[in-house]
């Protein structure tokens, strides 16, 4: 393996330094492309109304962090998000257990999925509107929509790939029902559960911001979405850009979250799957 | 002496994919006495691993009884521990440890701490106490299965019943693993059912030695090899001999010997 990798990287180029460490890399290459966005909008003389310099977008997001604004809005997303997601995934499991425990169940699964998984998210907001108006309840509709399908695949998937022989170790030790589920199907279906929450998640992260912005505020405070779309009506195009970078940081941020439940679970014991 | 396990003139079909039903046990009898080593041997497709099933409780037969403590087996449960060929009959998110601590606790049998002293003795008799602390995919496929031992011995169940254990092991762990076993049925006494292909297996490690033939699986012999330990001495050598004539006989449509063997023994003991 490692005489592999030393073969494949070309001798010309020793990584001197701080420079082997990736993070190091990362910062680096960060900072050359803030630095040419820079240098664009000075040199070039765009208009900040359009596309603002990443100095402007810096006050902006400090002004906005500090001010409490931007931080009230994420958490409102948030709560959507999680709310949302947490009703979904919640669905999506007894979905997934009622269609191992019978073939009724198996088919009414496929069938719900053929239909709606097409379907995205942002597409039945109208509808959603129509039946709950402008409420935080349309909003959390449309991110339990987006989320549970993903979820109830996955987790019907994990359920049908448990190792048979897990299963009758299960049965000789008299595990039956709720127990059987909560103690050995769940966690040997974690691998497909934790992937259908990913994929989950980032339709869920997608339809809430979106719904926000066609939104405007639900209830008593807006989202960011409602954020960045006020930014626009006001022509402040640095808070616009501000926005979309907390929604990007909060998207890595997230990516990362799962990174670490995996490493403490199923790479610890070994279930993760390979390709 | 009661035996713990009878076993009935048992049928057991099966429906195949195309709808029609087979036939893969027929009019198997045997019985099975309190702290002794059974043997079931035959060719691939013979139905022994059905009947090991049928006794655990995971298929019914169609016809016949089995009865484990005198009670018909209705479905699986902790008094018929079973050991698998398979790696993965370890739950892979417990350690070790928590393995044989979880099947404590879920069959009733210890909580607490009084779960972890018992879980501890029994993978130090399986000589793994060591790993205790180790996932399942930290150990090799020997210490896998010596795990998966300790797991259903803690459980104290009435018959130990075991399909192929060893079947998925390198030559040497193997020979090691049946070392290990004959010396953990005389420190424990448990009542073994064992499913193997082997020979040399079954002739080292049964008292007796339930030959099937295939198509449907039936009882073709049950042959008594009195536990030779010694796989070097002259009984061991005679006991594989007589297990290959009766599986190469069957192989070869021809006759057996009718001197070398007991013939349906359970059939005329009852």
């Amino acid at each position: 393996m490692r005489g592999e990798l030393e073969l494949a990287r070309p001798r010309a180029v020793p990584a001197p330094g701080v420079l082997r460490s990736p993070w190091v890399r990362r910062a680096l290459i960060l900072a050359a492309l803030i630095a040419a966005w820079q240098v664009y909008v000075t040199v070039a003389q765009v208009k900040p109304l359009l596309f603002p310099s990443p100095t402007a977008v810096g006050e902006a997001l400090v002004r906005d962090l500090t001010s409490l604004s931007i931080p009230r809005s994420t958490v409102t997303t948030l709560q959507f998000l999680v709310i949302g997601t947490l009703v979904g995934a919640a669905l999506g499991l007894l979905l997934a257990a009622f269609s191992i425990t019978s073939p009724i169940g198996h088919e009414l699964l496929s069938i719900l999925t053929s239909i709606f998984n097409p379907l995205p998210g942002v597409a039945i907001l109208p509808l959603a509107m129509i039946w709950f108006g402008l409420t935080p309840t349309a909003i959390i509709f449309v991110v339990a929509y987006a989320t549970v399908w993903p979820i109830a695949i996955s987790t019907d998937m994990g359920f049908r790939t448990v190792s048979p022989t897990l299963q009758m170790v299960a049965r000789t030790l008299g595990l039956k029902g709720f127990r059987l589920v909560a103690d050995v199907l769940l966690p040997a279906a974690l691998p497909h559960l934790l992937s259908g929450l990913k994929v989950a998640w980032a339709f869920g992260w997608r339809t809430v911001v979106a719904a926000e912005l066609v939104f405007g505020v639900a209830g008593a405070q807006g989202g960011l979405g409602w954020y960045i779309n006020t930014a626009r009506y006001f022509l402040e195009t640095p808070r616009v850009f501000a926005g979309l970078v907390i929604i990007s940081l909060l998207g890595i941020a997230v990516e990362y979250a799962f990174r670490l439940v995996e490493f403490r679970t199923i790479e610890r014991w070994g279930m993760k799957k390979t390709g | 002496m009661t035996p713990v396990v009878i076993v009935d003139n048992v049928q057991i079909t099966y429906v195949d994919a195309g709808g029609r039903r087979f036939v893969a046990v027929d009019g198997v009898s045997f019985d099975v006495r309190e702290g002794e080593k059974f043997v079931i041997i035959g060719p691939s497709g013979c139905g022994k691993t059905t009947l090991l099933r049928a006794i655990a409780g995971f298929v019914a037969p169609s016809r016949g009884t089995v009865l484990v403590g005198n009670v018909p087996v209705r479905e699986p449960g902790p008094d018929r521990a079973v050991v698998f060929q398979d790696f993965d009959q370890l739950f892979p998110w417990r350690t070790v440890l928590d393995n044989v601590v979880y099947a404590l606790a879920v069959t009733g049998r210890a909580r607490g701490r009084a779960a972890v002293e018992r879980a501890r003795d029994f993978l130090r008799l399986v000589g793994i106490e060591a790993a205790a602390d180790k996932y399942p995919h930290q150990l090799s496929g020997g210490m896998k299965q010596r795990a998966a031992i300790a797991r259903a011995l803690a459980i104290e169940p009435k018959i130990l019943l075991m399909d192929e254990p060893f079947g998925a092991l390198d030559a040497i762990t193997r020979t090691q693993l049946q070392h290990e076993l004959n010396r953990i049925w005389r420190e424990t006494g448990v009542t073994i059912i064992l499913v193997t292909h082997s020979i040399q297996e079954a002739a080292y490690l049964g008292h007796r030695v339930l030959v099937m033939s295939t198509n449907p699986g039936r009882v073709q012999a049950i042959v008594r090899t009195d536990h030779v330990e010694d796989m070097d001495g002259e009984a061991f050598a005679e006991a594989t001999r007589r297990l290959r004539h009766l599986l190469g006989g069957e192989a070869e449509g021809q006759p057996v010997p009718a001197a070398e063997i007991t013939r349906k023994e359970v059939g005329e003991a009852q």
